[in-house]
């Protein structure tokens, strides 16, 4: 059973494969994404981020998640040697590039706590997987071309309990700078998809690893449990030296 | 800047380096592509696994096998091809495909704006890692990551070079 909801301005769909799924499941999963999204949209006015922001909020009186949110940025900042970073440009907090896949990982987890075994969350061609899919088989997730706008697939990975997060330069404009040099735009790079041991790790890191442009499949290249496939503006993938192991059924 | 004409470069030389090997050695598998396993160096930062809250699953990869010998059931002849040279916006794109097993093996780069024969390449740090030319499949997936925008140019530039293939 599959289902789908725009939320956080971009498609979440919910896949469950057990006998058991329930439509209370699925509710209560986008739920939990509409919760997240009332609090972290930098586009809302109403949200906690908006607030911190206006300096309405102080950091020291904000939301457990939201020191949880602020807490990992901050490691990953660490992890990265600087290349993830949620202080924008501006100098105001955008977490965006950490909630998307946090938030993705906690919705597995209430799939989980609930006994799920056979599901995949995604949103905005994030996605974790669990178990097998309808057929039986481990997951087969397709890498979207780059350069169409149309659905076109240019990888199959095959995948049973993954994160798989693509970072790139598309649909929603030039959503990833470099932290290091915030005039420089990342443009070398189409994409960098990650495949992690859960959506948190692969997203965090494909969000890094394509602000550090061709150095960044480097990067992942030297993350143990991590694999990833980038595509240069050229059309030229290059791989981690067991993304191949993915690539078979 | 620097260090990404030296990316682009030491890529652009495994690619030639790839072409290479196969012109001496025929059908015979590409060495590089054997290795299976991955020398992992370590980070300057503490342990990956002690410092994520996270729980995290156990990967249990499955065992590489040796790559086939290359058949040509592929749909393109085998050969080299060489496309037009399309105008970018930020210079000309040309692209010379190289066919193997029926199938696109190499993509090289005739004519690219970011091009530059002077820089001397010191790869020694980095590994080698494996480039492709991406290549269209079918579409028969659970579901997809990523999203898109077009880059006309290299688009029409292998276009024109395949529809000779």
């Amino acid at each position: 059973m599959r289902q789908e909801q725009i939320i956080m301005g971009t498609p979440v769909i919910i896949e469950i494969n057990d006998k058991e799924a329930r439509q209370e499941f699925f509710d209560e999963v986008f739920d939990y994404f509409k919760y997240v999204d009332e609090k972290f949209s930098t586009y809302k006015d109403t949200s906690e981020i908006t607030a911190i922001n206006k300096k309405e909020i102080a950091k020291d009186t904000m939301s457990d998640d939201m020191k949880k949110v602020f807490e990992l940025s901050e490691q990953t900042k660490k992890l990265t040697g600087g290349y993830f970073d949620i202080v924008t440009p501006d100098g105001s907090y955008d977490p965006s590039g950490l909630v998307k896949g946090w938030s993705i990982f906690n919705a597995s987890e209430i799939l989980k706590n609930h006994g799920v075994k056979n599901f995949t969350v995604e949103a905005g061609g994030d996605i974790q997987t669990s178990g097998k899919n309808e057929n039986g088989n481990v997951w087969c997730i397709g890498i979207q071309n780059p350069f169409s706008q149309k659905k076109e697939i240019i990888k199959k990975i095959y995948v049973s309990d993954e994160g798989i997060a693509t970072s790139g330069n598309y649909v929603r404009g030039n959503h990833i700078y470099n932290p290091k040099d915030k005039n420089d735009i990342i443009e070398d790079i189409s994409s960098l998809t990650v495949i992690g041991p859960n959506i948190f790790e692969a997203d965090r890191f494909a969000t890094s690893a394509y602000a550090m442009g061709k150095e960044g499949i480097y990067f992942i290249e030297k993350l143990d449990g991590f694999e990833a496939y980038m595509i240069d503006k050229n059309g030229i993938a290059t791989m981690t030296t067991n993304f191949n192991n993915y690539t078979k059924q | 800047m620097k260090k990404i004409i030296l990316s682009s470069l030491l890529i652009f030389s495994f690619g030639a380096y790839i072409l290479h090997v196969r012109i001496l050695s025929s059908n015979a598998p590409i060495a590089l592509t054997q290795k299976n396993t991955k020398p992992k160096i370590d980070l300057s930062i503490p342990k990956y696994d002690q410092i994520v809250t996270n729980p995290i699953a156990q990967i249990i990869k499955p065992t590489p096998t040796p790559p086939p010998p290359v058949i040509n059931t592929g749909k393109y002849k085998n050969g080299t091809y060489t496309g037009d040279s399309v105008d970018a916006s930020y210079g000309n794109v040309q692209v010379k495909v190289v066919i193997s097993g029926g199938k696109i093996a190499d993509v090289q780069f005739l004519d690219h704006p970011r091009g530059g024969n002077s820089t001397r390449i010191n790869n020694y740090a980095m590994p080698y890692l494996i480039s492709e030319a991406i290549a269209l499949q079918d579409s028969n997936v659970d579901t997809v990551s990523g999203a898109s925008y077009t880059s006309e140019a290299y688009r029409q530039s292998l276009t024109s070079a395949l529809a000779q293939a």
